[in-house]
């Protein structure tokens, strides 16, 4: 029988002796190797995935499973995972080998997943498209002349294309949830704090956020409660109670209210429009009121994270200057020279843009006018979310303006890149969760609805996440179907 | 509304700017290249400028939203930095971490010489 390709129908068929996580695992091994265009994979733990998966059929057959244990994962190439190499798709760490695991890694391990590989990325977590990386573009598998979004690409391309059933992924600005819309799939960004950030590879700490890409809500529940909890390694950990995320997925909509800004929606794509419109429709159908909300000063958000975002990493990546860890120039004439070359040789142009954007908005004369600014503004869109979370439970935008774009379209053009981004960045900002699902299709492209809701509200997202996905489809269609 | 003007385009950069008006020019850039201590050839220099201009340009958007009274905000959520007892918790993994590093001996990382 053919391998069930969700984390849920792995997780299953396993439990009931379908098969068994060797044949799993080396079924993934063999999808990856047979696909090397895709650009999903930076690097493959063959050999270890396969002696993990041996170990995991013997814990099950012990009478020792968790809720994951033999399935196979894989996490996007920020996170550090002992022994692995860990290099942020940049030149820049090209061939560091991390030498602990992070925290989602060891909360992965304990609930009995193996890991398969590590997934390719926009260099440092910079980009919306998956063409950033050092080692290569990743194609959507639904259309491979297009992209399928960023900076989790890898991420989102590897479960679409069937390759693993789930991956982590991480998201400061959209980096989950775009990827996720872009190819048809589930992404969770959970709330600041509920995941840890030990062992993530910094580009905006008080953005970034690590989180689950499946194709249902099953899928990322399984993936949200291996991993969320409080971490005392991580400073801003938050010690909120974890709810139990897959049984929300059943839990009763009827009677929650979901507000509607229907200002944001004027002037969409209309098949974008057409996907946002069935969610209401859908959620009607089961009870659910949905009602227009307000929401004010969040077409701001965009300039604010472009100013707060290139600032934190612009401080983040100082600390890869060639004399710990990473690239080194060749020859340094002196230790300006040393710092100046390695930084040059080791970080591509998206990251230098940003690392300069940050470096103004920070600098003497400019620090008020932008960094404080965008913190002011940071602060007004926190509140209107706040005060729009008084009168609804859960908020439904698009999660993109378009479906996938052509790759090269917008390369040249960061400023029509950044725009991707400008229904994801308020919830960074506000630090509020965000899940986007597949809500429909323009031709064979995949369309996005994003859900946003109060802080540590995940479990509500995932149970409207999951009464649409009772009702619909769209989460079940694979690149290639017939239909 | 705002926010599909922000969909459709990017506002474009002045055609008839003023020098002062603009956010950045090569001199500014060089000066922003030497703090963040990346080295940038001629070619890059003259892009990132354009480049800079454009972003600086979304960026100014955030002038038009009224902040009076308003405190800047630098975490989502209302953290205080916890505490801890001040006790030694940390082991020594000095060898372990500098596995992976450029060059090091006797556990120190070196560097060309910074001090003449």
């Amino acid at each position: 029988m053919s391998a069930p390709d969700t984390v849920a129908g792995a997780a299953a068929a396993l439990a009931a002796g379908e098969c068994s996580s060797v044949e799993l695992v080396r079924r993934s091994l063999e999808a990856i190797e047979a696909d090397p265009m895709l650009g999903a994979f930076v690097s493959v733990r063959a050999d270890a995935a396969l002696a993990e998966a041996e170990a995991a059929d013997a814990r099950r057959a012990a009478g020792d499973a968790g809720p994951l244990t033999g399935v196979p994962i894989a996490v996007k190439d920020l996170f550090c995972a002992r022994g692995t190499r860990t290099t942020a798709g940049s030149r820049m760490l090209a061939d560091w080998v991390a030498p602990y695991d992070a925290a989602v890694v060891e909360g992965l391990r304990a609930a009995g997943a193996v890991l398969v590989g590590k997934t390719n990325l926009d260099e440092f977590a910079m980009g919306s498209s998956g063409e950033n990386s050092h080692f290569g573009p990743t194609l959507n598998p639904w259309d491979r002349t297009r992209v399928p979004g960023g900076s989790s690409s890898g991420s989102a391309a590897a479960v679409a294309a069937g390759l693993v059933p789930g991956t982590l992924g991480t998201d400061t600005g959209g980096s989950i949830r775009q990827p996720a819309a872009f190819c048809g799939l589930t992404g969770l960004k959970p709330t600041y704090g509920r995941v840890s950030r030990w062992g993530m590879i910094a580009f905006a700490s008080s953005l970034d956020q690590a989180g689950p890409l499946g194709h249902g809500a099953e899928d990322v529940a399984l993936l949200l409660q291996a991993i969320a909890g409080f971490d005392e390694r991580d400073s801003t950990s938050v010690e909120a109670p974890v709810d139990d995320y897959p049984a929300a997925c059943g839990a009763p909509v009827e009677g929650l209210r979901v507000g509607i800004p229907e200002a944001l929606l004027e002037q969409l794509d209309p098949a974008v429009a057409g996907a946002v419109a069935e969610v209401r429709a859908v959620l009607e159908d089961a009870g659910v009121r949905c009602v227009p909300v307000r929401l004010d000063h969040v077409e701001a958000g965009v300039g604010a994270y472009y100013v707060l975002a290139p600032a934190e990493a612009s401080t983040n990546l100082s600390r890869f200057d060639g004399v710990r860890f990473g690239h080194r120039c060749a020859d340094p004439a002196s230790i300006d020279d040393l710092y100046r070359r390695s930084r040059a040789e080791g970080f591509g142009a998206e990251v230098k843009r940003r690392i300069l954007t940050g470096t103004y908005a920070l600098s003497a004369g400019y620090h008020d006018a932008y960094y404080r600014r965008a913190q002011r503004v940071r602060r007004r869109i926190r509140d209107a979310f706040a005060a729009a979370f008084a009168e609804v439970d859960a908020i439904l935008t698009p999660t993109t303006p378009t479906p996938a774009f052509p790759l090269g379209e917008k390369t040249d053009d960061p400023v029509a890149m950044y725009l991707q981004d400008v229904f994801t960045i308020p919830a960074n900002l506000a630090g509020i969760p965000g899940l986007s699902l597949p809500a429909g299709f323009a031709g064979a492209l995949p369309i996005g609805a994003q859900l946003l809701g109060p802080h540590f509200a995940e479990a509500r997202l995932l149970a409207l996440a999951g009464a649409f996905q009772r009702a619909t489809d769209h989460h079940r269609r694979r690149p290639g179907d017939a239909s | 509304m705002i926010l599909s003007a922000t969909l459709r385009a990017a506002p474009a950069p002045l055609s008839n700017a003023e020098p002062d008006t603009m956010h950045i020019d090569a001199a500014a850039l060089s000066h922003l290249a030497e703090l963040a201590r990346i080295g940038l050839d001629d070619g890059e220099a003259q892009q990132l400028v354009a480049e800079l201009e454009a972003i600086l340009a979304l960026v100014d958007r955030i002038q038009e939203v009224d902040v009076e009274g308003v405190e800047p905000l630098a975490h989502p959520i209302d953290l205080a930095q916890r505490l801890r007892p001040d006790r030694v918790t940390e082991t020594d993994l000095r060898d372990h971490y500098q596995e992976g590093a450029p060059a090091v001996e006797d556990g120190l990382f070196l560097v060309p010489r910074v001090v003449e």
